[in-house]
C-alpha cells in the first residue's frame, strides 16, 4: 500500500458548532480510510444530523476543518462536495418520486458528467446515459423494477435506490445516513448485502441504529454522544467499552 | 429643494409608512401564523374605506363612521374567511394565491356596482380640520398629523399585544414553528379567527384613515398591497418589527423620490432628460431598495424562519 | 396508457391542426371578428406556454409575467416612434431587452423561494408598470400609439389578418415545441428534479440555481416575442399590458387549461379568453362572475382542462 492509499479519504479535524448555548458537536475528529465502512452510532440526539450536515456542507461548523480526498472542503457548498465525489442518502428517504427508478438513477449520472445544459435531446432516448443507469440498477439488484415510478416502489426500496443514486455520482466517499430506517427485516439483509458487496470500490461512514446490521459491516466504530466522540476503534473493542456501554445503554450490555 | 418642502415630504412619507404599516401588519401576521398568503388583504383596505364612506352618508359623522366601517369591515372579512379562506389553509401557496385573486376580482367589481367608479371621499372631522404651523411658515393639516399619531398608536398596542398577552405569544411561536403550537394543543382554528379578524381590522382602520385624504375608488388596495408585499420582503415575513421598520423606510424613499429625484436627476444631466428619467427612476427606486436588502439578506432585515 | 399516449400526442397535434383552420373558417364565413380574436388569443397562448414553462415544470410561480408582454411591446413601440419599422432590429432588441430584464430579476427573485419569490416577481412587474407610466416622452400612463405595423422585409406580412395570423401561429407552434423537447431534455429533467426534491438534486451534485435562472430567462425571452406581437395586433402599447391583473390572468390561463403540459396552457388560454368574450357579453361586470367562478376552479377543479379531459 502506496502513502496516498494509506492516507483517509475523509478526515474531520476537530469540528465544533453550537446554537447559542448549545453545544451540539464538541471537537469531533474522525478519519474513514480508504477501502473501510467506518460506522457513527449514538443514542438519539447526539448530534448526528447536526454532524452529517457539517460533512455534506448544508450547515457551517463553528470550528474545524473537514478534508475530503485530500482537500479542504470547509468553505464549499452542498452541491460543489457531491461534485468532489461525496455521495451520500439521507435520513428521510430523498428520491424524485415522480420519476422512474431509472431516471432517478439516470439524472445521477447525468449530474457527475458536469453541467446538464443540454436542451435538444430527449433525455429518456438517451441510449449511453441510461446504461449507464442500468449499471447501477443492477449492482443494487433492482433491474427489474427500472421502469417504476420512484413513488411506487416499496419503503425499502426507496433505500436500496437512494443507495444506487449515490452509487451512479461515482462517488470516492459515501455517507449513508440511516439506510435502514424503517425497514423491514428482509429488507435490511438485502442492504446488508448490498453494502457489503460495494465495500471494496467505495469507502462509507455509515450513520445507522441498527446494531446487527452496523457490527456486521462495520470495520471501525465511532461512538458519538452529546456531540463528543467517546470512542472509537475496532468493533470488538467498542462491543466491550465500559465508557460506551454506560453511555450508550447505560450499562445494559445486547450490544 | 426648500428645507420647507423637505419637511413636508418628510412627514408625507411618515404617513404613506403607517398606512403601509398598517397593511403590512395584517399580512405579515396572518402568513406567519397561518403560512396563508392572502392577496385580498389589499380589498379589505379598500372595503375598510368604502363602508366608513357609507357609514358617514348614513349618520353624516366621522366617529360613526369610524366605528361602523370597522365593525363591518371586520364582519366582510370574517365571512370572506368563512366561504373562502378557510378552505385554503391547507393549499399550496399557488391555489391560494389564484384563489385570492379571485376575491379581488369580484370585490373590486361589487364595488363599481354598488358605489360606481367615480371616486368618493370622507370629510375629515371638523375636530381634526384646519392645519398647524410647525416651524415658521410651515402650515401641515392636522388630519394627517393625527394619522400619524394614531398609526404610532396603533404600532404600539401591537407591540404589547404581541410581546405581553398570551394570543401573542402564540402569534409569535406559530410564525417560528406553527407545527410546534398545533402540537401544544391549542385551538388553532380560534387562532386563525382571532389572527385574521385583527389582520382585517387593520387593513380597514388604515382604509378608513385613508379615505379624507386619498381618493376612496375600486381597485384602491391594489397598489398599496404590492407596496406592502414590498414591505413585508423587506421587513422579513412575519416579523411584526421588520414591517414597521420597512414601511416607514419604503413611505420615506418612496415620498422623498417622487419629490426629489427629478432635481438630483439634474445635478447629473441636462435638464430635458432630468425630467424623463427622474421620474422614471423614482418609480424604481424602493423595487431597487427592495432588490438590495435581498441581496445581503435574502430572508429580510428580520427574519423569523428561513423562507 | 393508451388514452395518456393519445393525450399527450394527438390533442397538442389535433389542437395546433384546428388552429390552423381558424383563417379557413374566417374566409368562409367572412367572419374577420373570429380571425382577429384568435390572433388576440394567440398571442397570450404564447405568453401563458411560456409562464406554463416555469411554472409547470420549474415551480416557479411567477407573479409578473405580464411585465415582459409590455417590454417586448414597448421595444416595438419606442422603435417605431423613432421611425424604425424593421422587425428585424426590433423584434430581437424586444427579446434582448426582455431576456436581460429575466436575467437581472431572476437573479435576484431565484435567490428566494416560495413566497418571497411570488412576492419578488410581483413587486418587480410593478416596478416595469410605474417605470413605463414616467415614460412622458413615450405617452406615460396613457400608452403610445403606433401609425403601423412592423415591416419583414418589405413583404407587408404583418398588415394582412391572416398573414399576420400565421406568423403568430407559427410562433407559438415553435415556442411550443422548442419548449417541449426541452422539458424531455437533459436540462429538463433538471428543473423538473429540482421541484421534486431540490435536497436530493445538490446531494448529487446540481445546484438548480443556474438551471432554474436559464428557464427564467427562457420564459421571459418568448414572452417578450409576443408582446412585440401584441404591440403590432394592437397597434398600440400602453402599461396597462403590464399591470399586475395581467399576470394573475395569465396564472389563471396555466391553471385553467392544466399546468405542467403546455398545451395545457394553450387551451387556458383559449378558454380563459372566450369565458371573458362571453360573459363581458352579457353583462360589463363580468368579473362579478369571473372571481367567484375562480374561487371554485381552484377550491374544485383540480388539474384543469386537461385533467377534466383524461377523467381524473
Amino acid at each position: 500500500m502506496t502513502v496516498s492509499e494509506a492516507a483517509p479519504i475523509l478526515e474531520l479535524q476537530g469540528l465544533n458548532k453550537s446554537y447559542g448555548a448549545l453545544h451540539v458537536t464538541k471537537d469531533v475528529s474522525l478519519t474513514v480510510r480508504r477501502g473501510e465502512i467506518h460506522a457513527l452510532i449514538g443514542p438519539n440526539g447526539a448530534g448526528k444530523t447536526t454532524l452529517i450536515g457539517q460533512i455534506s456542507g448544508s450547515i457551517a461548523p463553528n470550528s474545524g476543518a473537514i478534508v475530503f480526498a485530500g482537500e479542504d472542503v470547509s468553505s464549499l457548498g452542498v452541491a460543489q462536495r457531491a461534485r468532489k465525489g461525496l455521495g451520500r442518502s439521507f435520513q428521510i428517504t430523498a428520491i424524485l418520486p415522480a420519476f422512474s427508478v431509472l431516471e432517478n438513477v439516470a439524472l445521477a449520472v447525468q449530474a457527475k458528467d458536469g453541467h446538464s445544459f443540454r436542451f435538444f435531446k430527449r433525455a429518456s432516448s438517451d441510449a449511453e446515459l441510461n446504461n449507464r443507469a442500468k449499471v447501477y440498477l443492477e449492482m443494487v439488484g433492482m433491474t427489474a423494477r427500472a421502469g417504476l415510478r420512484a413513488g411506487d416502489l416499496s419503503h425499502g426500496e426507496k433505500r436500496v435506490l437512494e443507495v444506487a443514486i449515490a452509487l451512479a455520482g461515482g462517488p470516492k466517499l459515501m455517507l449513508l445516513d440511516e439506510p435502514m430506517a424503517g425497514t423491514g427485516p428482509e429488507e435490511t439483509e438485502r442492504l446488508v448485502t448490498v453494502l457489503h458487496g460495494l465495500k471494496a470500490k467505495i469507502p462509507m461512514l455509515l450513520i445507522e441504529h441498527d446494531m446487527s446490521a452496523v457490527f456486521q459491516l462495520a470495520d471501525r466504530i465511532s461512538v458519538l454522544v452529546y456531540g463528543e466522540i467517546i470512542a472509537s476503534g475496532a468493533p470488538e473493542d467498542i462491543r466491550r467499552d465500559p465508557a460506551v456501554r454506560e453511555a450508550y445503554l447505560g450499562g445494559e450490555s445486547d450490544l | 429643494m426648500s428645507t420647507t418642502l423637505l419637511a413636508v415630504q418628510t412627514l408625507n412619507g411618515l404617513q404613506l409608512g403607517i398606512l403601509l404599516f398598517l397593511i403590512a401588519a395584517g399580512l405579515t401576521l396572518v402568513f406567519g401564523v397561518m403560512d396563508f398568503i392572502n392577496l385580498a388583504h389589499g380589498v379589505q383596505y379598500m372595503l375598510g374605506a368604502y363602508l366608513a364612506v357609507a357609514g358617514y352618508q348614513l349618520t353624516g359623522s366621522f366617529w360613526l363612521a369610524l366605528i361602523i366601517g370597522l365593525a363591518l369591515a371586520l364582519f366582510c372579512g370574517l365571512v370572506l374567511e368563512f366561504l373562502v379562506f378557510r378552505r385554503l389553509y391547507d393549499r399550496d401557496h399557488l391555489d391560494q394565491v389564484l384563489a385570492t385573486f379571485g376575491v379581488i376580482l369580484f370585490l373590486n367589481e361589487a364595488v363599481k356596482v354598488i358605489w360606481g367608479a367615480a371616486p368618493l371621499s370622507l370629510p375629515a372631522p371638523n375636530l381634526l380640520d384646519g392645519a398647524i404651523p410647525l416651524v415658521n411658515n410651515l402650515q401641515y393639516p392636522v388630519y394627517r398629523l393625527a394619522l400619524i399619531v394614531s398609526g404610532l398608536g396603533v404600532a404600539a398596542l401591537l407591540y404589547v399585544l404581541v410581546t405581553r398577552t398570551r394570543v401573542g405569544m402564540l402569534v409569535r411561536a406559530g410564525a417560528t414553528n406553527p407545527d410546534m403550537v398545533a402540537a401544544l394543543g391549542v385551538n388553532i382554528r380560534r387562532l386563525f379567527m382571532i389572527v385574521f379578524g385583527f389582520g382585517t381590522m387593520l387593513a380597514g382602520f388604515a382604509g378608513i384613515m385613508a379615505a379624507p385624504i386619498l381618493s376612496v375608488e375600486p381597485g384602491m388596495g391594489d397598489n398599496l398591497l404590492i407596496l406592502a408585499f414590498v414591505v413585508i420582503v423587506v421587513g422579513g415575513i412575519g416579523s411584526i418589527r421588520g414591517a414597521f421598520l420597512a414601511a416607514l423606510i419604503i413611505g420615506l424613499v418612496d415620498t422623498l423620490g417622487r419629490s426629489f429625484a427629478t432635481d438630483i436627476a439634474k445635478l447629473a444631466l441636462p435638464p430635458a432628460a432630468a425630467n424623463d428619467v427622474g421620474p422614471a427612476l423614482a418609480s424604481m427606486l424602493i423595487y431597487i431598495l427592495m432588490a438590495a436588502v435581498l441581496f445581503f439578506r435574502p430572508s429580510g432585515l428580520f427574519p423569523v424562519r428561513s423562507a | 396508457m393508451m388514452t395518456r399516449r393519445l393525450t399527450a400526442v394527438g390533442l397538442p397535434a389535433a389542437l395546433f391542426v384546428v388552429l390552423a383552420l381558424v383563417p379557413l373558417y374566417a374566409g368562409v364565413f367572412d367572419d374577420r371578428f373570429v380571425l382577429l380574436f384568435a390572433t388576440r388569443i394567440l398571442i397570450f397562448a404564447i405568453v401563458a406556454v411560456s409562464l406554463d414553462f416555469i411554472l409547470g415544470y420549474g415551480e416557479m410561480v411567477s407573479f409578473g409575467h405580464a411585465a415582459y408582454i409590455g417590454l417586448g411591446a414597448y421595444a416595438v413601440g419606442i422603435l417605431a416612434e423613432h421611425d424604425v419599422w424593421a422587425a428585424w432590429i426590433s423584434f430581437p432588441l424586444a427579446m434582448a431587452v426582455c431576456a436581460l430584464f429575466a436575467l437581472v430579476t431572476g437573479a435576484i427573485s431565484l435567490r428566494t423561494r416560495g413566497v418571497y419569490f411570488i412576492m419578488i416577481t410581483l413587486a418587480f412587474g410593478q416596478m416595469a408598470y410605474y417605470t413605463t407610466t414616467s415614460l412622458s416622452a413615450y405617452g406615460g400612463d396613457d400608452g403610445l400609439t403606433m401609425w403601423g405595423r412592423s415591416e419583414l422585409f418589405g413583404t407587408g406580412l404583418f398588415n394582412g389578418d391572416t398573414s399576420f395570423y400565421y406568423i403568430v401561429f407559427g410562433v407559438l407552434l415553435a415556442s411550443y415545441l422548442i419548449l417541449k423537447v426541452m422539458t424531455r431534455s437533459r436540462f429538463g429533467r433538471v428543473l423538473e428534479g429540482a421541484k421534486q426534491n431540490e435536497a436530493r438534486m445538490e446531494a448529487i451534485g446540481i445546484d438548480p440555481y443556474r438551471y432554474r435562472l436559464t428557464a427564467f430567462v427562457l420564459a421571459g425571452t418568448i414572452a417578450g416575442l409576443a408582446g412585440a406581437l401584441m404591440a403590432n395586433q394592437a397597434e398600440f402599447v400602453s402599461p396597462a399590458y403590464m399591470s399586475w391583473h395581467r399576470s394573475g390572468e395569465l396564472i389563471v390561463m396555466v391553471i385553467l387549461g392544466g399546468m405542467g403540459h403546455l398545451h395545457g396552457a394553450i387551451l387556458g388560454a383559449i378558454a380563459y379568453m372566450v369565458l371573458e368574450e362571453t360573459l363581458s357579453g352579457y353583462t360589463e361586470h363580468w368579473r362579478l362572475i369571473f372571481g367567484p367562478l375562480l374561487i371554485l376552479i381552484v377550491l374544485y377543479g383540480k388539474g384543469g382542462l386537461l385533467g377534466a379531459i383524461r377523467g381524473r
